[in-house]
């Protein structure tokens, strides 16, 4: 059993291992990081720490989020921090986590980032790997 | 207990790194007596502590090491070397069990017995081994061990302190502020910036933390190859942040011990080519913006260009077509490839598989960089250049649209504001080239650049980068701040724009301007400057030119240096005269030049025609062309062009082969090619030299004449060119003299020529030269 944070992306609900996650926050003022790949949204401060914003819904390869979700996941990655914006966190519940049913040849961005799903209350939640939704200067390995 | 031992050892290792250099400076002065009692007093203590926290092995060595040290004291044995060896050996062994300890394995202590022998082996008369205690002063250590873990922690501590009291102070401000909390308040600001500038320099470290251990690596790794060395180190005092001291101290130790193994010739070769015989190394640090410069420069073989290029064609790297298109530096690029080595043989010490690969990546990794300088026979400079992230920086700060960036205050030669005569930014195609006080600088527009809004600059921020300068063009510049810069995210650092983050006390994310990175994303380009040391007064290679898409779809270029502007005229302002174009400028008309491919009837056949305006600063004339494309550098090598006209000669840019406008043939306006001649050194003096030597000397080169504008020592000039109005020469070179009038139409004295007719100049410099010959 897994301790997961339950959350949504994009109307997909989803889970993040407990032990990725830092802390959960509503980030203040973003301030663009001009050039940067896409799905980094931009800095903001948390307490006196720099934060690198990541759009998950573009990190996933969809549509950017509306600019007033401010909601996110600090995650800390390579020892750099991390806030990955979700539309809406909802609990903490432990799991017992079980492998995608099937592994698509090629592979859309939800499952390059998914290490498995969990089931709660018969609805299947993808588990999403934050190490892999972070933006890396070159692209992941399927 | 295991704290004691945790103590002992960290300051064992601390000692042993500091005495390194002790001992390689004793073995050269054996009577040095300050060296000799550090190293007394080293294994005294290890004595000392090993007896305390039963450490018999330790306790063994350290002895032996002491008494015969005694004996040297006293005068009663000689530091001969291998008294001096087997102490280092001693000394060696100490660290290596002392290391065992610290990792909780094993050490193998079947020889202590002959190291310890090893030490009596006297040369002299036998001493009676005297065990004596000699007191040795310890100086209570005014330094603690901290973890850095736990400076981390104050340094973050301390940014929090500063937001929550600038959160205090915006609080109380909105209030009526009572005095005395106002002044509670600016005394708290002082005590928390004083507060921050300590923090912030506990992290700070000398270079000298990462100098220490090489005279001892050389010492050692000479020895072992046989080739004698001498170090010196210059810049120790240099502060850089101890984290990336660590991430140095690899790529550091490879680098000397190839200076050593692979450049570094052994003395009977060095004798042979006439070098002496003990090699030299030079490691200095030194800042430079917010760069930290370490340089490893020997006098060894350097690199065989040609070796390299034929290994990675053998290892199938490249392909023999690729690496016969390289240039010299792209082919010394290629030792920073996995697996190419310049040796073909293995050795012990630096052909372990581990390559300049490695050390490129290395520096890399902590944002830095490794340019190579190298002059095959005579040596190699490899500069390290690694930015001072972590560390205090000051910075101006700039906005654009309504976003600020930091720019580090080193890197900033000067600001200027877009207005008056001073600062002139003329668009050349889509790109911009800013004129401040005369000087041409390429300008990188950062609103545009980074998409954060249109506009014209209001604000130039000239940028001096390694490479070069140019102008960085901004909405304002705000303020200066002290900030401290910590590496970004890598999605954000791979941009290559951004040479940090900071949260400087307004609490808001700032990025820090790279301005090397700015300029290689925008695509500046400038010549870069040698760092060799030049031996002669040479001709400066410096030849930036507009690289434009000519009216027959040609792509040319132009020395830069003879462009004013580049601008669009309306059609009406095109006339054929006389039978050549004039473009009306204002009340006057200047000469239009034009590629003979188009009718002159054409020429303005748009409705607007765009055209260089071309100057020496007394002369116009304007050059139609379809559009300016960029600028580029002119190679050194430029193929004089077979026919006459007004094309100077070919330059290959890029891999393309590109000819080159002569601005010469323009002003002159006829352009007949005077006869090649074959003559060594021409003299470009008198005050009109400058303007010579942008105008003349690519004529007179592509005629196969080399031009200085200072007489070299050891060559006599063939012929000298002076305007005619400068003051008569003074007769040390003895070189004839051709003069050069301003005026087309003057009297007929054969030694003088109208400056801009080329045929007449090259005759005349040919005549001269001959007779010179002749003598």
């Amino acid at each position: 059993m897994t301790l997961f944070l339950i959350a949504s992306i994009a109307g997909q609900g989803v889970v993040f291992d407990a032990d990725q996650v830092d802390s959960v926050v509503d980030i203040g003022d973003v301030v663009a990081v001009p050039r940067a790949e896409p799905s980094v949204r931009g800095l903001t401060a948390l307490r006196s720490r720099v934060v690198t914003v990541v759009d998950t819904r573009r990190a996933l390869g969809l549509e950017p989020m509306p600019a007033h979700v401010r909601r996110a996941v600090i995650t800390r990655q390579d020892g750099h921090y991390y806030a990955m914006l979700v539309d809406a966190l909802e609990d903490i519940e432990t799991f017992e986590t079980s492998p995608m049913p099937h592994a698509p040849p090629g592979g859309g961005a939800w499952s390059r980032a998914a290490n498995g799903m969990v089931v709660r209350d018969g609805e299947p939640l993808l588990i999403l790997d934050l190490s892999r939704l972070v933006p890396h200067p070159t692209p992941i390995l399927a | 207990m295991d704290d004691l031992l945790q103590e002992f050892i960290a300051e064992t290792r601390e000692t042993l790194e500091a005495l390194s250099g002790e001992i390689v400076a004793w073995e050269a002065a054996p009577a040095d007596r300050a060296r000799l009692d550090a190293i007394f007093r080293f294994v005294h203590t290890v004595k000392g502590s090993c007896g305390f926290l039963d450490l018999p092995r330790l306790a063994r060595l350290s002895h032996a090491a002491e008494d015969v040290l005694a004996a040297v004291r006293d005068g009663e044995r000689v530091p001969d070397t291998a008294l001096v060896d087997a102490v280092l050996a001693i000394v060696d062994r100490i660290g290596a069990i002392v290391e065992a300890i610290a990792a909780g394995t094993p050490h193998d202590d079947s020889d202590d017995v002959a190291l310890i022998e090893a030490l009596s082996q006297k040369p002299t008369a036998p001493a009676a081994p005297v065990a004596r205690a000699v007191a040795a002063p310890r100086i209570a250590p005014r330094s603690v061990r901290l973890n850095v873990d736990l400076l981390d922690r104050m340094m973050s501590g301390m940014s929090d302190m500063v937001l929550a009291r600038n959160e205090l102070a915006r609080r109380l401000r909105d209030d009526v502020l009572d005095p005395r909390v106002e002044a509670a308040l600016d005394r708290l600001s002082l005590t928390v910036a004083d507060m921050r500038d300590t923090v912030t320099r506990s992290r700070m470290q000398t270079v000298d933390g990462l100098f220490s251990a090489l005279p001892r690596m050389v010492r050692d790794v000479a020895a072992e190859l046989g080739k004698a060395v001498a170090l010196r180190i210059d810049g120790a005092d240099v502060e850089l942040d101890r984290e990336m001291i660590e991430m140095m101290r690899d790529p550091m130790v490879h680098i000397i011990r190839n200076a050593i193994d692979h450049g570094i010739e052994p003395p009977a070769e060095r004798r042979r080519l006439g070098k002496p015989p003990t090699g030299q190394i030079r490691v200095s640090a030194r800042q430079s913006g917010n760069q930290i410069l370490i340089e490893v420069e020997d006098d060894g073989a350097g690199i065989d260009v040609a070796r390299i290029a034929a290994k990675a064609v053998a290892s199938e790297r490249r392909t023999a077509a690729e690496v016969a298109a390289m240039t010299p530096a792209e082919k010394l690029k290629l030792i920073f490839e996995p697996g190419l080595s310049s040796r073909d043989t293995v050795s012990a010490t630096s052909g372990r598989g581990v390559g300049m690969d490695v050390v490129h990546a290395n520096i890399e990794h902590v944002g830095g960089r490794v340019a190579l300088d190298n002059r095959p026979g005579q040596g190699l400079t490899i500069t390290v250049q690694v930015p001072l992230t972590l560390s205090i920086m000051s910075t101006i700060v700039v906005s654009v649209g309504d976003q600020r960036f930091g720019i580090a205050r080193q890197t900033i030669e000067e600001i200027v504001k877009v207005r008056g005569d001073q600062v002139r930014i003329d668009p050349v195609g889509d790109i911009r080239i800013a004129t401040v006080r005369g000087r041409r600088l390429p300008m990188l527009p950062l609103g545009p650049f980074l998409e954060l809004g249109q506009g014209d600059p209001a604000t130039l921020v000239i940028i001096a980068t390694r490479d070069g300068d140019y102008a960085l063009g901004v909405d304002d510049v705000l303020d200066t701040e002290e900030v401290v810069v910590k590496p970004a995210a890598p999605a954000v650092m791979a941009t290559g724009l951004y040479a940090g983050q900071t949260l400087p006390d307004s609490g808001l994310p700032m990025l820090l301007l790279d301005g090397g990175g700015l300029a290689q994303a925008a695509g500046l380009r400038f010549h870069r400057t040698a760092i060799a040391a030049v031996a002669e007064v040479e001709e400066e290679a410096d030849a930036p030119a507009l690289l434009f898409e000519d009216l027959d779809g040609m792509h040319r270029a132009i020395p830069l240096g003879a462009i004013d502007r580049v601008e669009k005229v309306a059609a009406d302002a095109v006339h054929h005269l006389a039978g050549r174009g004039r473009l009306v400028v204002g009340e006057t008309t200047i000469a239009l030049h034009h590629s003979d491919a188009v009718a002159p009837t054409d020429l303005a056949s748009g409705g607007e025609v765009e055209v260089i305006r071309l100057t020496d600063g007394e002369t116009e004339c304007a050059y139609a062309i379809r559009g300016a494309l960029e600028i580029i550098q002119l190679p050194a090598e430029i193929a004089p062009a077979a026919g006459a006209g007004p094309i100077l000669g070919i330059a290959v840019c890029d891999g393309r082969p590109i000819e080159i406008l002569d601005p010469l043939a323009l002003f002159l306006d006829t352009a007949p090619v005077g006869e090649g001649a074959r003559s060594p050194l021409c003299l470009l003096d008198g005050a009109g030299a400058a303007w010579m030597d942008r105008f003349l000397r690519p004529v007179l080169e592509a005629n196969g004449y080399r031009c200085v504008l200072q007489p070299p020592k050891d060559e006599a000039p063939a012929v000298r060119l002076m305007m005619e109005d400068d003051t008569a020469p003074g007769e040390a070179s003895g070189a004839p003299v051709v003069r050069l009038r301003r005026e087309r139409d003057m009297a007929a004295d054969p030694d003088s020529i109208y400056r801009y007719d080329r045929s007449a100049l090259i005759a005349a410099v040919a005549g001269h030269a001959r007779r010179g010959d002749g003598r």
